[in-house]
Parts: C-alpha cells; sequence; structure tokens
C-alpha cells in the first residue's frame, strides 16, 4: 500500500540488532559526533561566533521538527509557532520579569512545550496530509495572535532584551562566553532527541511511523505517543527560539511567521529526513546560504524555493542520507 | 437607522456582504484544491500562488496588451491552467508512487519561487486595476448601498461553483473523473487516458484558482503575497469542510465567509482567528470535517 510508505528516506526498519556501539551510538555515528564536537570547539576561533550561535540554534530548532518527521512520521509546516512563542517567552521572562538567562530559556521552552500539548492534542486527530495542513492554520493563529497581544509589541517586537548572567553569576555579555552557553544547550537538546529516540518509547514511535494501524493493533495508543512526541518536539523548538531570542536581544514576528516553518521543513530536508545529523548539516547549509545571499532580497526566497523541489524531485536523502548511503552506514 | 442586536444595520450588512465576497474566495479556491486532491492525492500548495498568477495576468493582459476585464476573465483561466498543465507534467507526475507529503513540499517550493519571482519584478507594495466601467457604481437596495462590483463577484463565484458541481455530478467526464477518484487502475482497464485526465484535472483546479485571481484583481490590490495569506485559511476550510465532497466544499467556503464577517461585527478582535478556531473546534467534534467521510 502506497499510503503507509513513511517520508523518510531510509524507512527500512532497522534490524533489532542495531549495532549499539557507544552509548547507543554505532560507530559510524560516534564518529561523525566526534566531527560534531571538534567542530563545535574549534568554531568559534575561526568563525564569528554571532553566526555560530545563530546556526546552533537553528540546528537545534532543525532537530527538534525531525523528531516529528523522522522518527514519527508527522509533517509538521508549524512549528515557527512554538520557535516563535518560545522566543518571545524568554524575551518577555528577561526583561520584564529579570529573570536569569536560563530561567528565561527554560521558561520559552515550557511555554512552546504546553503550546505544543493544546495544537498537538488537536491535530493528532488526522494524519498525512491533513496533520499538515491543521498543523499550519493553527500556527497562523497563533502569528495572528502574536500580532495582537499587547506583551509581544506587534511589529516592533521584543528589543533590547538583556543577556543577563548564567545563574545570575556568570555575565553572558562577551560573545565566547555566551556560545560556550549556547553549544551546551544544544549539545544537551542534540543527546536528548537521540536518546529519546533510541528508548523503547522511541521504538514505539518509529513502529508507528511504519504501520500505524499494526502499532494499534499489537495495543499501543499511538495517539498518547503521537501527542508526547509533539509536545517534545514543540518544548525543544520553544528551546531554540528562546535561545535565539537571548543571543540576538530581540523577538519578532520574523519567528513565528509561517516562512519560518518552511525554512524549518527544508533545514531538514536538505540535510536528510530521519537522520541524526542531517538537520544540523541542513541548518548549516541553510543559515550560510541565508548569511551570504542576504543582499539578494527576494531572490533568496526563490533560492530557497528551487532547493525545495530539486531536494523533492532528485535529492530525497538529503545530505547526510546521501553520504550515509554511500559510506553504507546510517548516519 | 435602524438597529440589529444593537449594531446599525447598514455596517451589518456591509460586513455580511464583505463575508460573503470572502467566501466566494474561499469557496472557488477549496473547490479547486478538492478536485485536484481528489484525483491527484496532492494538496497543491501553489494555489496561493496561481491565485496571485491569475491576478497579475489580467493587471499584465491590461497594461502590456491593452485587453480588457472581459477578455481577462476568458483568457487568464486558459493561460495559468496551461502553466498549471505544465507544471504537472514536468513535475507533479513524478511523485505520485511517493509519499504525498512530497507533493505537499514540491508544491510549497514552487510557490516560494513563483511568489519570489513576481516580488523581484514588481514590489510588494501592490499594483491598482480598475473596475471595468461595465460594473462601476452601487444599488440601492433600500437597506443598504450594494457595489455592483461586489455582488458580481458574488455572482460570478455561485455561477462557477455550481456549474463545477454540476460538471462533476451530471456529466459523463464527471462520471469518469469521479469513478477515477475512487478507483483509477479499473477505469484505466476500460480505456479511459487517466494520466491525461490527471493532467487536465489539474489544470483545471489551478484554472479555478486563476478566476478567483482575476475577480480578485479590481477588489485587493494586485501583490504577490495575496495568494499565500488566502491559502492558509482555505486550508482551514478545507479542513473544516473535508475533501470528500464538492458541494461540501462550496457550503463551507460561503458559510465560514459569513462567519468571519459577522465576528468582524461583533467581535473585531477575534477576525482574523475565527475560522482558526472553529477548525479546532469541528476536528475536536468531527475529525474527519462536517461533509467528509472517515
Amino acid at each position: 500500500m502506497a499510503d503507509s510508505t513513511a517520508i523518510t528516506a531510509n524507512s527500512i526498519p532497522a534490524p533489532a540488532a542495531e549495532n549499539h556501539g557507544i552509548w547507543g551510538f554505532s560507530r559510524a555515528q560516534f564518529g561523525a559526533l566526534g566531527v560534531m564536537l571538534a567542530v563545535l570547539a574549534i568554531g568559534p576561533f575561526l568563525l564569528y561566533p554571532v553566526f555560530l550561535m545563530k546556526l546552533l540554534c537553528f540546528a537545534l530548532f532543525a532537530c527538534a521538527f525531525n523528531l516529528l518527521i523522522g522518527y514519527v512520521g508527522l509533517l509538521s509546516f508549524g512549528h515557527a509557532a512554538y520557535f516563535g512563542m518560545g522566543g518571545y517567552l524568554a524575551g518577555h521572562a528577561a526583561k520584564v520579569w529579570g529573570l536569569t538567562p536560563e530561567l528565561a530559556i527554560i521558561t520559552g521552552g515550557v511555554t512552546a512545550a504546553l503550546l505544543g500539548a493544546v495544537a498537538g492534542w488537536v491535530a493528532i486527530r488526522r494524519q498525512g496530509i491533513y496533520f499538515a495542513m491543521i498543523t499550519l492554520a493553527l500556527a497562523q493563529m497563533i502569528y495572528f495572535l502574536c500580532v495582537q497581544l499587547p506583551f509581544t509589541g506587534g511589529e516592533d517586537g521584543i528589543q533590547a532584551i538583556p543577556r543577563g548572567s548564567l545563574f545570575g553569576v556568570v555575565p553572558l555579555d562577551r560573545d565566547l562566553t555566551l556560545y560556550w552557553v549556547v553549544a551546551g544547550i544544544f549539545l544537551l537538546g542534540f543527546l536528548m532527541i537521540h536518546r529519546i529516540i533510541h528508548s523503547p518509547y522511541g521504538m514505539v514511535l518509529k513502529s508507528i511511523r511504519e504501520n500505524e494501524p499494526r502499532a494499534i493493533s499489537l495495543g499501543y495508543r499511538t495517539d498518547d505517543y503521537k501527542l508526547l512526541a509533539f509536545i517534545l518536539s514543540a518544548g525543544l523548538a520553544g528551546v531554540a527560539g528562546a535561545t535565539k531570542s537571548i543571543v540576538f536581544g530581540i523577538a519578532t514576528l520574523t519567528d513565528v511567521h509561517w516562512s519560518m516553518s518552511g525554512e524549518v521543513v527544508l533545514m531538514t530536508l536538505v540535510g536528510g529526513l530521519g537522520t541524526v545529523f542531517g538537520p544540523v548539516v541542513g541548518a548549516a547549509v541553510i543559515v550560510t546560504m541565508q548569511n551570504y545571499l542576504a543582499e539578494l532580497g527576494a531572490w533568496v526566497t526563490v533560492i530557497q524555493g528551487v532547493i525545495f523541489v530539486i531536494c523533492v524531485l532528485a535529492f530525497r536523502r538529503g545530505i547526510v542520507g546521501e553520504i550515509g548511503n554511500w559510506l553504507k552506514v546510517k548516519l | 437607522m435602524e438597529d440589529i442586536f444593537g449594531i446599525p444595520a447598514p455596517l451589518l450588512f456591509g460586513q455580511l456582504l464583505l463575508g460573503l465576497i470572502n467566501g466566494a474566495f474561499y469557496a472557488m479556491m477549496s473547490l479547486g484544491l478538492a478536485v485536484i486532491f481528489g484525483l491527484l492525492n496532492i494538496i497543491n500548495f501553489t494555489h496561493g500562488a496561481q491565485f496571485m498568477m491569475g491576478a497579475f495576468a489580467a493587471w499584465m493582459l491590461l497594461e502590456w496588451a491593452g485587453l480588457n476585464y472581459w477578455w481577462a476573465l476568458l483568457l487568464v483561466p486558459i493561460i495559468i491552467g496551461f502553466t498549471g498543465v505544465v507544471l504537472e507534467r514536468l513535475m507533479i507526475s513524478r511523485l505520485y508512487k511517493l509519499d504525498h507529503l512530497y507533493g505537499l513540499l514540491l508544491t510549497f517550493g514552487l510557490g516560494l519561487i513563483i511568489e519570489g519571482v513576481f516580488r523581484n519584478q514588481f514590489g510588494s507594495s501592490g499594483l491598482p486595476y480598475r473596475i471595468p466601467p461595465e460594473l462601476q457604481g452601487a444599488w440601492d437596495l433600500g437597506f443598504m448601498f450594494l457595489p455592483i462590483y461586489r455582488g458580481w463577484v458574488v455572482i460570478a463565484a455561485l455561477i462557477l461553483c455550481l456549474a463545477t458541481w454540476l460538471l462533476i455530478e451530471k456529466t459523463r467526464l464527471g462520471a469518469y473523473l469521479r469513478a477515477a477518484t475512487e478507483n483509477a487502475p479499473l477505469v484505466q482497464a476500460f480505456g479511459v487516458n487517466v494520466p491525461r485526465m490527471v493532467t487536465l484535472t489539474y489544470g483545471f483546479g489551478v484554472a479555478l484558482a486563476a478566476i478567483g485571481g482575476v475577480l480578485a484583481a479590481p477588489i485587493y490590490s494586485v501583490n504577490p503575497q495575496m495568494g499565500t495569506n488566502l491559502i492558509i485559511v482555505v486550508f482551514a476550510v478545507v479542513v473544516i469542510g473535508g475533501m470528500g465532497s464538492i458541494l461540501g466544499s462550496i457550503i463551507t467556503g460561503f458559510g465560514l465567509g459569513i462567519v468571519e464577517g459577522l465576528t468582524k461585527v461583533f467581535y473585531p478582535e477575534a477576525s482574523a482567528t475565527v475560522i482558526f478556531v472553529i477548525m479546532a473546534i469541528v476536528l475536536l467534534a468531527r475529525p474527519a470535517g462536517l461533509f467528509g467521510r472517515a
């Protein structure tokens, strides 16, 4: 049945005796993790730390999105709502309530998770294309709320959000100091997602992706599993958005707009749906591209559209998926 | 001046009319989406961009070729429908064997490309399109003034929707289409050229969006974003109605437009979100949609 084919490129279920090398990573994945850690450690000395921090925020955002599309097979077209709301709440908490940055980021993440709980509760009633349309529509509703609610500052957004001091002791004014914090948050989120998809719970998620009716007939309440995955994904997206607003000191409507939802889909698609490292690579590619092509204005949209089309027509495995296929390993 | 529920009558009827007009566009767009989805199993995210292309094509015909509104109404659906046919042959037809979500992603990308190109070419401020002289002015209905053009849009949309419904439900061609929606291989076995029908169906859905664009051009200013903002609301309309029934799409579209208009009168703050709230409520009560089959 063509309908139940999952969207992921590597939808062949992993054999039960998957090589659980080190900490649940296969040997190839562990190697890739090593490369990523090395890049994280050397990066700020070679590149502008603020650029890297932006990249890491989007990488975490894409990883959170990939948790849903790659491992549950649910395409959320409204993840900007959680990303942006996390940013607004963190900004508000840091600026108006005067919370320390780590508490502000937690506030943003928890808010996004709560929002995800409500939206997910509505959206998981439908599958496939309908799920995508519903999440998009709900996100648009949240966008309109953000335009109207007084605390978001409407078109101006929340500006001059203080970076503050970590735990109230370590001032984060220096970019490099903040970079290590952001890198830590990213790694925490990344490993958390890795842990989730390798847990028994994650196995059930994958079985839902492969064949939901069969998972139901085996006695799993798939709706509960999907809802929890949605909440986790929304919460992590919120953490990413919250971190971004602390880094840049602003939270605006751009981050809740549907085009941001499209961007995170694109990042994950370019990197490779359902791969562990794909969203990170995809985020790096797209953010770098935006950075260098910023002066082209509306052409950036056109280029993104072209990449979408090429990826869907000819490059469905994504960068990391292709590399993995070439090396015959799962990355 | 008479009041109805404490609201001045002209204000109430004015908003009702605006709601009807929005509803006309919702109905036409969701009808096109439903027809395409029925046969292609693809949600056409490009639909908004194609609506916008329709409006721009009307503007170009007027400014560059000197062809007036009536010519546009005739030519634009043919031109834009043809671009749809090309699109289906070149790209969309490659995805039928894959997960339906890839169709959504492809058409989303195509929408981005089209919108970006138009924004580069024409800026985002919007271009004016004059109401054709035959439809200028307003009728005095006694309780309100009805601008003729707005009345025309509602009537034209109703006629188009009903014609589409008749075409699909009452003609032989429509019967083929419905049969192919149910079971394409079987219809093909009877000697009907299903791939060509699929292509033409996509072209037809796109043409519907393009006519919508022409009708919208004199009401809203012609700008590159006009379609995308509309398409997201239309998605909610489609979820509320369910895509199973043609008549259902039409009724849902007009009904939600009216509800939106009334919300503008009684609780303006919620007018932008009311359709999404209704969508959530419908999903909780009847997940398949009002007219959908589970």
